[in-house]
Formats: structure tokens, C-alpha cells, sequence
């Protein structure tokens, strides 16, 4: 009985040194909906210039939510790190992100792309807007999402599943804006133009534009710059529509501060970096995303496509209208 | 004893109560949708997949392990391991690799338009129910295949020579005596096929084809209620329990037993002529279709996309993905030989009960059990902190979460059935006799165990044992949700660029783990050739 009295001690002293030792702040723990490839060159810079080391974990951001949750107060997370604005509201929502007060984030990211109660920031833009046959199809008959339920788009039309959040997000922004019996017609006309059932990914779903299936789709930019980077020659081009109006459609990659960070103000310094221009250009460039703080330019293959504006709503509409915008889609028979 | 059996199904158990906890929380909202505007579609779809797969897994399954088993025919030998391997290749990467084959943007229709000049409306559509039942058919026919072979093998050729004394025709052994004689290993496969479909979400999603589980995450991650995802997977609980219920009250009064010891090669029967070349086809078929040509596209993408990824450490993720697979085959058999050997001795009502919620994991997706055992697993994490903090006054961090502890136990709450299974039916075959000798004997207890039953039990303890290992490879969603920081194996780095659409990117560690996969199963395949018990 002492001998495991003893070891239990043994252990248990070990244990507090370990726990220690991160509160010295050496240590920073993200958990990550951004994969590995995109944030470790990132955060391989941040332990360069600053010695404190990033650990990270990667999961769909729900299941990290999860995570957070079921670890409570001795979650090891100092951030989460999503790659859609509705996942950073429910977090927020649920109360697992703390609220940042920070001139440096209120500088460098726009309003419209961080919490209005600044518990979570956007670090880079997805824009979800048209690509089109550039064989078949004239820019000049494209013009917003809207006009894509006409009749005329009959058989023409490629879309993702409305299981992808990014779609969730596209139909609760036209919700916010349209109301929901105008947004439900918009669906039901993307359905009945539909030209093959759809796809399971943005890539598929150019790439049946490509094969000729259809003539338009609606995807995020960085998987065309994919597809361009590939092979230049692709026979597609963007399109950004509701120039008129409201703008192109966009989500943030974005993250925020653990509640239950034992490290919350080394967890605030990394998250002010993040938003700094030089990280800002590292951090989009890797996924040919757009960054979120405006002084910072695109890549050049992204930057080839040209300004757009931008919808201006807060991005965090997106989460509020989520649920609605699932029923509404589940009710059109958008699959 | 029974304390034991109790013991490890309460382990596994809690998971899968904290997940029908969920009822506390009732969220009629989202029931009210799922029932009014999905509910018919998904019953609709879940059960054709459903009786589809299991149609096709039997048929297969059955039919492959039949012709292996009992006749003689060119190329015999290497399809007793070739009919294995598919078991090595995850069903959604099998999924995303027939969608790249087969749909609009793939090599065979770009060829066809090429060749002809109208358009190609004739062409069948891979993304459709019909695809999703063969490639989950071709993914999961292994389970039955290898389990019945086992159970055809060990049968015993007098069965067959008591029915040509009885003059019965081949086929009429086959039907009236051998095949429900295998019964339980056959049942026992097919339960599997039966979770497994139930439980996937990967292959579905890659079809966009929406079943039960479909509506499970959309709960989850759409309508961001995990409640409502527990409460639904509830649902499938009760369907898969309902159903080994009563497979198991059929065959609740019979008896299976062996008859002789086996002499294999001896027994088989020579095929000639036509047949011999039919068996051939059929079962080069299978092989070609489920293995070789979804091989194929994998090594090319392998070659084109090794170049992208020169900075990820492979032997890394493939030494993990081994070590994780061992350690959980290693504990997952033990739990499922001791169960299997509890079963056997105390039949009382509350043990088999145990048992049977115990193997229950299996039916449920895997993030949602993962979320059943992170709440756990903080659960106990706490308690033990505070008694730490009360009995030794010391403030102690937390012992499992985040440990390589809490992933084998979530793998043991949702593979514990494949160990219980495979070793369960195999102990059906020892007579109660031998027991009484042994008794007889002085060979008692835990002497019994290992000096009886292990031998005998040998090459059931082996095959479950693989089938873990290779099902642990190719998990997903419970390494994701409880590994621990730097655990990242080859799943997870499929898991990443499959997300990001990367499909030809994920083929590098998608081989990787095929091939990870197979070496053990080649290995049971010359265990199962020198074993003649």
C-alpha cells in the first residue's frame, strides 16, 4: 500500500510539474478544423520568432466543440480554429470562446468578418461564387445567384451537397436578405435546373462542368485556384456575381480564445499575430484564400480574378440562419 | 465471474448510456423535421442499402467461402487469401475511388465521349443507390466470407459423408446441412456487414447518398445539437439489438457442435470441366473488381501526388496506425475471449444482457460513441482529481484524457463485438463434454482456459484478432475525436485531404494503409493453411 501511496505521489508531482510548465506560457495548444498542412508553416514561423511552441489537433470543428466540452475545465485547447463563421457562432453560443478586447484584432479585421461581442475573428475570406464554362457560357448572361433558378439555367446548373456548411451558409445569407419564401423559391429553382445530382466536393463539381455535364457552378474560389494551379488551360472562369447588390458571398477561416485557456494572454498575443499583414499573406496564400485584413493583397493567382465586392452582413448571420437555412433546403429536396 | 463480465461491459457500456442519456435533453424541433420532410427518404434509402449489402455480402461471402472450402479448382489456393484483402481497403476510400472511376469527370466516360459523339445518358450512374450497395457489398463481403470459410473448414467431412450415405445431391448438403450448421458464424458475419452499414458515414458521404446517419450529422454538425444525434442514434441501437435478439432466440435451442476432426485437403472435391472454369471466372471476378481495379487508380494517384507531400513523415503515421491496431487487438481480443468464456459458463439472464449491450459499439457511428467516451473519460478524470485532492492531498492532473489510454478504450467500445464474435462462435464448437473431462480432470478455472480452450480456440483468438487490427487501420472518426496530440495515423491524414476535396492526394497514405492492412491478413492466411484444427 505505501509502495502505491508512494508512486501515486511520484506520479502525481511529475503530473503538476507537467501542468506547470504550460502555464509558463512556453506552450500553446490549438485545436484546429484548418488541416496540417495549411497551419504548420505558420506556426513553425510563430515558435521561430517568439520560442513558444504550438501544439495543434485536428478535427471537424464540431467534434472539436466536443472535445472542449466533454474536457471542461482541464481542456488543454488555448484556441480553436474553424474554417466557417456558423461553427465559430455555435462555439460562442455554447459559451467555450472568451471575449477579446484587443485594438490590434479591431484594427486589422473587419467588422463584418469578426463576433460582434469579439469572441471569435476571421484570418481569411472564402469567397463562394460562380465558375462558368468559358466555352459555353457568356459572363455577360451570368449576373447573381438568384437569376441561376431561371428557367433558362435548365440542366445546366452543378452545386455541392447542402450537407457542406459552406452551402448552409450561402442559403442562410440569402434568407437574412430575401426572407424566407423568396429564398425558398431561389432553392427550388437551383434544384429544378440541376444537371446531375449534387456533388459530394467544390473539385467534383467544377470538374463536371469541365466534362460538359453543366455549364455553371457554385464553389469557393480556392478550389478553382486548385484546379488553375494544376493546369492553367482549365477551361473555366470565376464569376462575381450580385455586383449590384448585396455582394459576393463570403466566409472566414477564423478562431477565438478558449474560456477555459489557462493561458488566455500568450493565446491573445499568437491570435494578434495571426492578424498581422506578413502572417496575414502566409496564412491565405496557403489555401489561395483571400486574408482578411484588407491591406493585405492576394495571391497572384487570385488577384488575376479581379476586385469584387464583398457581402457586407456580419459573417456570424450565417450560424443564426443555419438551422432555418438546413429545413428550408431538406424541404426543396436539395440533397 | 459474473463480476468480471460485468465489470468490462459496464467499461464499454457507460459510452453507449451517456449517448441514451441524451433523451434528458429532448429537442422535438429537430425530430419534427426528420420525421416530416427526411423520415421517408432515409428509411426508404437505409433499408434498401441495408438489404442490398446483405444480399450481396451473403451471396459473395457465402458462395466464395462454399467453393474455397469444399472444392478443388485451378487457383484455389490463392484465392483462400486473395478474397481477403478488399478487407484492407476502407470503405470510403473503395467509395471515392469508384466515384473517380466511374462518374462524369473520370477516365471511362472521358473515354467514351471521345469514342462516341452523343452523349453518354445510357451511362449508369455510379452516384446512385446501386453504387453505393456494390461498393459497400465489395468492401464488407470479406467478414462473411472469412468467418463462414472458417466455419466450412472446420465442419468436418463426415457431415458431408453422412449426407452422400443419406443420398442427398451436393447442392442439397449444402442447403440442408452444412449451411445451417454454420449458422452462427454466418450470423455472426453478416451482424457485422449489418453495423458496419449502418454505422458508415464516410462512403455515404462520398456518394452524397443520405441514409440514417446522414441524419445523424446533419443533427450534429447542421443543426449543432449533439442531443438530437444521440437521441437518433439511439434509433440504430434498437434496430441492431432487436436484431441480434432475435437471431439469437432462433437459434437459442440448437446446439452446434464438431463432428470428426478435419482433414482438409482430402475432403475436397475435384471440380472438371466447365465448372472448374466458372469457379475460376466467377472468383477472379470478385477479386478484379473489389481489389485490383480500385489498386490500380490508387497506385497511379500515389505516383502523381507523392511530390506534393515531401514533408509528411510516413513511417511516422504508419508506426502509429501499427501500434494503435496491435494494442487494441491485443486488448480487444483478451476482453472478447474472457466474455466469450463467461458467456459459456454462467448463462444467467443478467450476464447475456451484459454482453450483449457490451457489443453493441459497433452499430453506432464512431464520432458519436467518441463523444460517449470523451465524456467519460472527463468524468472519471475529475472524479479521480478530487479524490486525489481529498484522500492525498495532492492536486493531480488528469490521468486518461488525452492518453493513448482513452483511444483503446473507445476502440474497445466499439470493436469489442468483432472480438466477442469470432471467438464466441468458435467456442460453440467445444463440446460441453470436453469441459466435464477436463473438470474430471482437476483442470479447472483459468487452467481450463488455458490449457483447453485457447488451443482449440487458437485460430478463432487469430482471426478475431486480425479482423481488429485491420478494422483499427482503417478507423476514422474515434482516432480523430481521442487521440492524443502528435497521434496523428494514416486515417488522419486521409481524414484531412479527403475534407478538403483532395481526393487523389489522399491515395499516397490510402496505399499506405492498405498495404499496412494486408500484411497481417496474408499472415493469417498461411496460419489458417498450417492449422488443420
Amino acid at each position: 500500500m505505501k509502495r502505491i501511496q508512494r508512486s501515486i505521489a511520484t506520479l502525481s508531482v511529475a503530473l503538476t510539474l507537467g501542468m506547470s510548465g504550460l502555464a509558463y506560457g512556453q506552450e500553446l495548444v490549438v485545436y484546429s478544423a484548418r488541416i496540417e498542412n495549411l497551419i504548420k508553416p505558420v506556426f513553425d514561423l510563430y515558435t521561430a520568432e517568439t520560442g513558444v511552441k504550438v501544439k495543434y489537433l485536428t478535427d471537424q470543428e464540431p467534434v472539436l466543440l466536443q472535445r472542449i466540452k466533454a474536457e471542461g475545465d482541464n481542456t488543454p485547447a488555448d484556441l480553436l480554429l474553424t474554417v466557417d463563421a456558423g461553427n465559430l457562432w455555435h462555439a460562442a453560443k455554447e459559451g467555450v470562446l472568451h471575449p477579446v478586447d484587443s485594438e490590434v484584432l479591431t484594427k486589422n479585421i473587419p467588422e463584418h468578418l469578426r463576433d460582434p461581442d469579439q469572441r471569435w475573428f476571421g484570418l481569411s475570406v472564402r469567397a463562394r461564387t460562380l465558375v462558368y464554362s468559358a466555352q459555353r457560357v457568356k459572363p455577360a448572361d451570368l449576373s447573381t445567384y438568384e437569376e441561376l433558378a431561371e428557367p433558362k439555367w435548365k440542366g445546366r446548373l452543378a452545386l455541392r451537397s447542402s450537407k457542406k456548411v459552406y452551402n448552409q451558409s450561402l442559403v442562410a445569407m440569402l434568407i437574412k436578405e430575401h426572407g424566407e419564401a423568396k429564398a425558398a423559391e431561389i432553392v427550388g429553382g437551383w434544384v429544378r435546373n440541376l444537371a446531375a445530382q449534387p456533388f459530394a466536393d467544390d473539385t467534383k463539381t467544377m470538374e463536371a462542368v469541365v466534362a460538359g455535364i453543366a455549364d455553371v457552378a457554385i464553389v469557393n474560389t480556392y478550389y478553382f485556384g486548385r484546379l488553375v494551379k494544376k493546369d492553367p488551360a482549365v477551361p473555366l472562369a470565376v464569376f462575381w456575381p450580385n455586383q449590384s447588390s448585396s455582394g459576393v458571398h463570403v466566409n472566414v477561416s477564423g478562431a477565438g480564445v478558449v474560456a477555459a485557456s489557462k493561458n488566455k494572454k500568450a493565446a491573445i498575443a499568437f491570435l494578434e499575430w495571426l492578424s498581422t499583414e506578413k502572417v496575414q499573406k502566409i496564412f491565405a496564400e496557403a489555401n489561395l484564400e483571400y486574408p482578411a485584413n484588407p491591406s493585405v493583397p492576394a495571391h497572384p493567382i487570385v488577384a488575376a480574378w479581379g476586385p469584387f465586392k464583398q457581402n457586407r452582413i456580419n459573417v456570424s448571420n450565417a450560424g443564426e440562419f443555419q438551422a432555418v437555412a438546413i429545413q428550408l433546403m431538406d424541404r426543396m429536396g436539395y440533397k | 465471474m459474473r463480476g468480471i463480465a460485468l465489470l468490462i461491459a459496464a467499461s464499454v457500456a457507460v459510452p453507449i448510456l451517456v449517448i441514451l442519456a441524451s433523451f434528458a435533453n429532448p429537442e422535438p424541433k429537430i425530430w419534427r423535421h426528420i420525421v416530416d420532410t427526411l423520415l421517408a427518404e432515409l428509411a426508404w434509402n437505409t433499408l434498401t442499402l441495408c438489404f442490398g449489402v446483405m444480399a450481396g455480402t451473403f451471396v459473395i461471402g457465402v458462395g466464395a467461402a462454399w467453393l474455397v472450402a469444399m472444392y478443388d479448382f485451378p487457383g484455389r489456393r490463392m484465392f483462400t487469401w486473395a478474397l481477403m484483402l478488399p478487407l484492407a481497403i476502407p470503405t470510403y476510400v473503395l467509395g471515392f475511388v469508384f466515384i473517380g472511376i466511374f462518374d462524369f469527370s473520370g477516365p471511362v466516360q472521358a473515354l467514351l465521349r471521345t469514342i462516341c459523339s452523343t452523349p453518354l445518358g445510357w451511362f449508369p450512374e455510379i452516384r446512385s443507390t446501386g453504387g453505393v450497395v456494390l461498393v459497400m457489398t465489395l468492401a464488407l463481403y470479406p467478414y462473411v466470407y472469412l468467418l463462414t470459410r472458417s466455419a466450412f473448414t472446420t465442419q468436418g467431412k463426415r457431415v458431408m459423408e453422412v449426407c452422400q450415405i443419406l443420398g442427398c445431391n451436393r447442392s442439397e448438403a449444402f442447403f440442408r446441412a452444412a449451411l445451417p450448421m454454420a449458422r452462427p458464424w454466418i450470423a455472426g458475419g453478416m451482424m457485422l456487414v449489418l453495423m458496419e452499414t449502418l454505422a458508415d458515414f464516410g462512403a455515404v458521404s462520398v456518394f452524397n447518398y443520405n441514409t440514417f446517419t446522414t441524419a445523424i450529422y446533419k443533427a450534429w454538425f447542421g443543426f449543432f445539437s449533439i442531443s438530437a444525434a444521440a437521441q437518433l442514434s439511439s434509433v440504430l441501437l434498437v434496430a441492431v439489438f432487436l436484431a441480434v435478439w432475435i437471431e439469437q432466440r432462433f437459434r437459442s435451442k440448437m446446439r452446434f457442435g464438431q463432428v470428426g476432426r478435419i482433414s482438409e485437403e482430402a475432403s475436397r472435391i475435384r471440380l472438371a470441366g466447365f465448372s472448374k472454369w466458372a469457379a475460376f471466372a466467377s472468383l477472379a471476378f470478385i477479386v478484379f473488381i473489389a481489389f485490383l481495379l480500385p489498386g490500380a487508380p490508387l497506385i497511379y494517384w500515389a505516383v502523381a501526388s507523392a511530390a506534393l507531400e515531401p514533408n509528411t513523415a510516413y513511417q511516422g503515421l504508419i508506426a502509429r496506425s501499427i501500434f494503435l491496431s496491435l494494442s487494441a487487438a491485443a486488448v480487444i481480443t483478451a476482453l472478447g475471449l474472457i466474455l466469450a468464456y463467461i458467456q459459456r459458463h454462467t448463462g444467467d439472464l443478467l450476464t447475456t444482457w451484459a454482453i450483449r449491450v457490451s457489443t453493441l459499439g459497433y452499430a453506432l457511428p464512431g464520432t458519436v460513441l467518441a463523444v460517449g467516451v470523451a465524456v467519460m473519460i472527463g468524468l472519471v478524470d475529475r472524479g479521480l482529481m478530487r479524490m486525489g485532492e481529498d484522500l492525498l492531498g495532492l492536486k493531480i492532473g488528469t490521468l486518461f484524457q488525452g492518453s493513448v489510454l482513452t483511444v483503446i478504450v473507445a476502440y474497445a467500445a466499439r470493436f469489442l463485438t468483432i472480438g466477442f464474435n469470432g471467438i464466441g462462435s468458435a467456442m460453440n464448437r467445444i463440446p460441453k463434454s470436453l469441459d466435464e473431462a477436463s473438470q474430471l480432470l482437476g483442470v479447472v478455472g483459468w487452467r481450463l482456459i488455458g490449457k483447453v480452450h485457447i488451443p482449440i480456440l487458437k485460430n478463432g483468438i487469430f482471426t478475431a484478432a486480425i479482423l481488429v487490427f485491420v478494422d483499427v487501420m482503417k478507423e476514422m472518426p474515434i482516432t480523430l475525436m481521442t487521440r492524443p496530440f502528435g497521434w496523428d495515423t494514416l486515417a488522419v491524414k486521409i481524414f484531412e485531404l479527403t475534407s478538403e476535396g483532395e481526393w487523389q492526394r489522399a491515395a499516397l497514405p490510402s496505399l499506405a494503409l492498405v498495404v499496412s492492412g494486408f500484411i497481417p491478413l496474408l499472415l493469417l492466411h498461411s496460419r489458417s493453411e498450417k492449422a488443420a484444427l
